[in-house]
C-alpha cells in the first residue's frame, strides 16, 4: 500500500477516525507521518492529514492562477500544507470552502465568543430584558394590547441586536 | 532568569492536587489567536514574525495574571529546556522547534501558558491539575478578553475567530485532559471507549509512543471541532465525556479487584520487581511498569506512598529531565543506565505491595 500523501512510499502508519457514521482512514509512510505530526497527539489533527489528501480538492474551484491579494498565497500552497497564509486568505479562498469545513466541524457558522466591540451594546440587551419581563406580565393579566405593543418592541430592538451581530 | 530556576520544582509541580486526579491528571484549555493584517507565522518571513511578537509579547506580559511570568524568545532558550518545557506539557513539539520570531509567556505556578507564533500568532493555554475544564475555560476566557482590548485579532462574524489551519477555526478553542486508564487497558475495554467517544466527535488518543501504543496508560481527550458550537458547549461536551470515562475507569478496577485480583497483584507486584531492581531501562518500560505502581497505590497496595511520587519519577525518567538531574547531556543507552540507577535510588524506601487490604480508593 501506497502513502496516500507522498504517494512514493510504502505506508507503514494507518490512521482511522470515526466521527458519527463517518469512517476516514488514511494510510502513511513514516516521513509523511512525521511531517504531518500523526505521532504527536498534541499537534495532531485528523483533518489535517485529510486536507492534503481528499478535502483540499475541494476547494480549488477558484483555480490555481488565483493569489491572495494580501499575503501571496496560491491554492497549492494551502493544498500542501493544510494552512493558509494569512486572515484574508478565507476571503480569497472563500468559494469552496463551505464544504471542506462542513466535512470538519459541526457547523460552517461561527456561534461561539464576539470581540466587544460585536457584542450587542448591553443596554440594548438589558432593555430586551425588561420588556420580556413587561410582556409576560401582560400575558398574564391577559392585557393583551399591551402584549402585542411589547411584542412589536421586542422585534425592533431584536433586529438591531442581529445588526450588530451580523 | 533562567527557565531553569524559573520552573516550579518536579517534586512541588506533582503535589499539586485537583478533582478526580487519580485519575484526570490535568485539564486544559487552550484558544487559537491571530492578529488582523498580519500573515499566519507559518508563512510569515522572520522579520513579520518578529513585528507581531513585539506587538503581542508586551501586552501578554502586561496582564496581571502575568506578574513575575517568565518570558523568552525560543532562540533564547537552549534545546534542552525546550525539551523540557515540552515534558511539562507546556508547549507542543512542534513550537519547540521554533526559533527566532516565536516566543513563549509562562506564568508563576504555570498555570498559563502563551505560545507566541506557534502555527497562529497566539496560542494561550490554561492548565488546572485533576478534572477542572470548565474552570480552565472561564480563565482563558478572561485572559483573551483582556488581550482583545489590546490587540485586534483577526475575525469575522460568519467564521468566527480566523486561524492558519481551517481546523481550528471559528472558538479556536481544544480543550482536553490528560487520563490515567490503566483499568480501563486491563479490562481490555478500552478501544470500545475510543470508539464511543469518536462518535461524539472527540478524539482519544495515547499521549507517549508512537503509532496506537498508549505507553503509561495515559490518554488524552479533546475536542477535534470548533465551529458551529459556542465554547461553553463544546466544554460542557467534553466534561460530561470525562465524567463518564471517569466513572467507567473506577467500575472497571473495582470489577478488576473482584474477578481478577490475581492478575493484576501479579502485574503491579511485576513491576516493583522490575523498577526497583532494574540496571537498565528504558523510558518506554519505565513509564509501563510506573503506570502500574501508580494504579498499586490507588488500589491501596501502598498505604505509605504518596501518589505525587510516582507522577513526580513519570517525569523525571524522560530524556530532559533526567539530563538535568544528572547535570550532563547522555547518549541515548548510556540514558537506559543512569534511568534505571535513578529508579532503584529512588525506590529504595518504598515497601512491597501489600495486597491484604486491596480496595479502589477514590
Amino acid at each position: 500500500m501506497l502513502c496516500n500523501a507522498c504517494k512514493q512510499n510504502e505506508a507503514t502508519v494507518h490512521l482511522t477516525q470515526i466521527a458519527g457514521d463517518d469512517m476516514k482512514k488514511v494510510d502513511l509512510c513514516e516521513a509523511c507521518s512525521k511531517e504531518k505530526h500523526a505521532t504527536d497527539p498534541e499537534n495532531f489533527a485528523f483533518a489535517d492529514v485529510l486536507l492534503g489528501l481528499g478535502a483540499a480538492q475541494e476547494v480549488e474551484q477558484v483555480g490555481p492562477e488565483s493569489r491572495c491579494p494580501a499575503c501571496g498565497y496560491s491554492q497549492p500552497d494551502f493544498k500542501k500544507t493544510g494552512r493558509f497564509g494569512c486572515p484574508e486568505c478565507y476571503t480569497t479562498f472563500a468559494e469552496g470552502l463551505e464544504a471542506l469545513l462542513k466535512s470538519m466541524h459541526k457547523g460552517t457558522r461561527h456561534n461561539g465568543k464576539l470581540p466587544v466591540a460585536l457584542q450587542p451594546p448591553r443596554d440594548a440587551s438589558t432593555k430586551l430584558k425588561q420588556l420580556q419581563k413587561r410582556l409576560d406580565k401582560a400575558v398574564l393579566d391577559e392585557d393583551y394590547e399591551t402584549a402585542a405593543a411589547l411584542r412589536d418592541e421586542i422585534r425592533q430592538v431584536r433586529g438591531q441586536l442581529g445588526d450588530v451581530a451580523a | 532568569m533562567s527557565l531553569r530556576s524559573f520552573l516550579s520544582p518536579l517534586p512541588e509541580a506533582c503535589r499539586r492536587t485537583g478533582p478526580h486526579d487519580r485519575i484526570v491528571l490535568s485539564s486544559r484549555v487552550r484558544l487559537a489567536r491571530n492578529l488582523r493584517g498580519h500573515p499566519f507565522p507559518g508563512h510569515a518571513k522572520k522579520p513579520d514574525r518578529v513585528r507581531a511578537m513585539d506587538t503581542i509579547r508586551p501586552i501578554v506580559e502586561s496582564l496581571p495574571e502575568m506578574a513575575g511570568a517568565y518570558a523568552a524568545a525560543m532562540d533564547e532558550l537552549t534545546p534542552a529546556d525546550k525539551q523540557l518545557l515540552v515534558e511539562r506539557h507546556l508547549i507542543s513539539r512542534e513550537h519547540a522547534a521554533r526559533s527566532g520570531g516565536s516566543g513563549i509567556v509562562l506564568s508563576k505556578e504555570e498555570s498559563l501558558c502563551v505560545m507566541i507564533n506557534e502555527e497562529d500568532h497566539l496560542r494561550m493555554q490554561s492548565l488546572q491539575p485533576g478534572l477542572q475544564v470548565r474552570q480552565a475555560w472561564a480563565r482563558i476566557d478572561q485572559v483573551d478578553s483582556a488581550l482583545e482590548k489590546r490587540l485586534e485579532y483577526a475575525f469575522s462574524s460568519d467564521l468566527g475567530y480566523l486561524t492558519a489551519c481551517p481546523t481550528n477555526l471559528g472558538t479556536g478553542i481544544r480543550v482536553s485532559a490528560m487520563l490515567h486508564l490503566p483499568g480501563l487497558v486491563l479490562d481490555e475495554q478500552i478501544n470500545k471507549i475510543i470508539q464511543s467517544v469518536s462518535k461524539l466527535g472527540l478524539a482519544v488518543r495515547g499521549l507517549y509512543g508512537e503509532g496506537t501504543e498508549a505507553l503509561g496508560n495515559i490518554f488524552q481527550v479533546s475536542n477535534q471541532q470548533t465551529l458551529g458550537e459556542t465554547e461553553a458547549h463544546i466544554v460542557e461536551r467534553i466534561a460530561k465525556v470525562l465524567d463518564q470515562i471517569l466513572e467507567t475507569e473506577v467500575n472497571a478496577r473495582k470489577r478488576l479487584l473482584e474477578t481478577k485480583a490475581k492478575a493484576v497483584f501479579n502485574y503491579i507486584g511485576r513491576a516493583y520487581g522490575i523498577v526497583s531492581n532494574a540496571h537498565v531501562i528504558t523510558s518506554k518500560e519505565a513509564m509501563n511498569q510506573l503506570s502500574l505502581l501508580r494504579l498499586g497505590v490507588d488500589l491501596n497496595l501502598f498505604p505509605e506512598v504518596p501518589r505525587a511520587l510516582l507522577e513526580e519519577l513519570f517525569v523525571l525518567i524522560q530524556q530532559a529531565h533526567l539530563q538535568q538531574h544528572i547535570g550532563i547531556k547522555l547518549e541515548p543507552d548510556k540514558r537506559d543506565l543512569v534511568r534505571a540507577d535513578l529508579l532503584r535510588e529512588r525506590l529504595q524506601l518504598m515497601p512491597r505491595p501489600q495486597t491484604a487490604d486491596a480496595r479502589c480508593l477514590e
